[in-house]
């Protein structure tokens, strides 16, 4: 535990500033990502469900689907837009 | 190895959506303003969403012909899953502002993938932004007018059910859940779709260009990368009417909720 905060110590110490900004704008998305995807594991995950127990309401079942999964992409996709913007 | 394929790919950067004038410029009150490329594609879509509904429903015929039954589709989809669907019946008053949102967006949309045209007049912010605060005027015109202006506020800030402790918390949220945040969070959500999807897209074109220019076993990871651009290409059409679909939906929804009188 101490070895491991020394080490980190040691690492940022080492990185020059643009090291730590290339470091930052790479994990921008990859942590971005994380979070729509469970989310949306289990929206589609509970559609399918839905869908599997009254397959007369498919319809109405997929398009609230589509609306969960256009709201839940755009947070994603903040990630992915701010690498290039930053 | 890897220096022969960074000199020919060009990583897509933001400058990508940065146009020259095509013309003169007018300056009105120290802003320059120029027809570009940009306006360009607003031009496009204006005339093709025009010429769309000009050509197809003109002259409805009782019997329709190919061009008048999508168009009808398209019309009745709007009608059924966004109007019925969100606001009822009483909202059918609304039904024009929501279709023309609809298909104007679908239409900037659908340029991303024509050919020589690989932008899409969504991927600057302030095109969104317009729209989005169109529709922030809209949903909060309907609410004064349904509750009056203090009602209104009332009916934002303190839903019912609140136990008496988290009211001022509460309140809070929702006034800038309502008020401040839904018109950013509809704007990003278009801007960010086609922007990334521009990205995209250039990444795995180019790159497919980039790794065949190679000449060496890296055309293997070319012909992936140019199946991948294909697979994209047909993501990025459901993207567009995705997103055209999502913001009139959710405006639809914030209209409904305005509207909304507890019984």
């Amino acid at each position: 535990m101490v070895a491991a905060t020394h080490l980190g110590a040691a690492v940022l110490a080492a990185l020059s500033d643009d090291g730590i900004k290339a470091i930052g704008k790479g994990l921008v998305y990859g942590l971005a990502a994380i979070g729509p995807g469970i989310g949306l594991g289990i929206l589609i995950g509970k559609s399918v469900e839905a869908m599997a127990r009254q397959p007369e309401y498919a319809g109405q079942v997929r398009a609230t689907m589509f609306i969960g999964i256009g709201l839940i992409e755009a947070l994603a996709l903040f990630g992915f837009v701010l690498y290039f913007i930053t | 190895m890897t220096a022969v394929i960074l000199a020919t790919f060009e990583k897509p950067t933001t400058k990508d959506f940065v146009w020259s004038c095509w013309g003169p410029s007018l300056r009105i009150a120290g802003q320059a303003f120029c027809y570009n490329f940009i306006f360009f594609l607003l031009t496009l879509s204006f005339v093709a969403l025009f010429a769309f509904f000009f050509f197809t429903l003109r002259k409805p015929k009782v019997i329709p012909g190919k061009g008048q039954m999508i168009a009808e589709f398209g019309v009745g989809f709007v009608k059924e899953q966004i109007v019925i669907q969100m606001i009822g019946p009483a909202g059918m008053g609304f039904f024009a502002f929501l279709a023309s949102l609809f298909f104007w967006i679908l239409f900037g949309n659908i340029f991303e993938i024509v050919p020589f045209v690989d932008a899409s007049m969504n991927a600057r912010i302030a095109f969104p932004l317009i729209l989005a605060s169109i529709s922030w005027i809209v949903y909060n015109t309907v609410g004064i007018k349904t509750h009056g202006f203090f009602g209104y506020l009332k009916h934002v800030m303190l839903p019912p059910g609140v136990p008496l402790v988290l009211r001022p918390l509460m309140a809070l949220i929702d006034f800038v859940s309502v008020i401040v945040f839904r018109p950013i969070t509809l704007t990003v959500r278009l801007f960010a779709n086609m922007v990334a999807g521009h990205f995209l897209l250039a990444v795995f074109f180019l790159g497919t260009i980039a790794l065949f220019e190679t000449g060496n076993f890296l055309i293997i990871f070319g012909v992936f990368s140019g199946a991948m651009s294909v697979v994209f290409l047909a993501f990025e059409i459901f993207v567009s009417v995705l997103q055209a679909f999502i913001f009139a939906v959710l405006t639809a929804s914030y209209i409904a909720e305005a509207m909304a009188t507890e019984h």
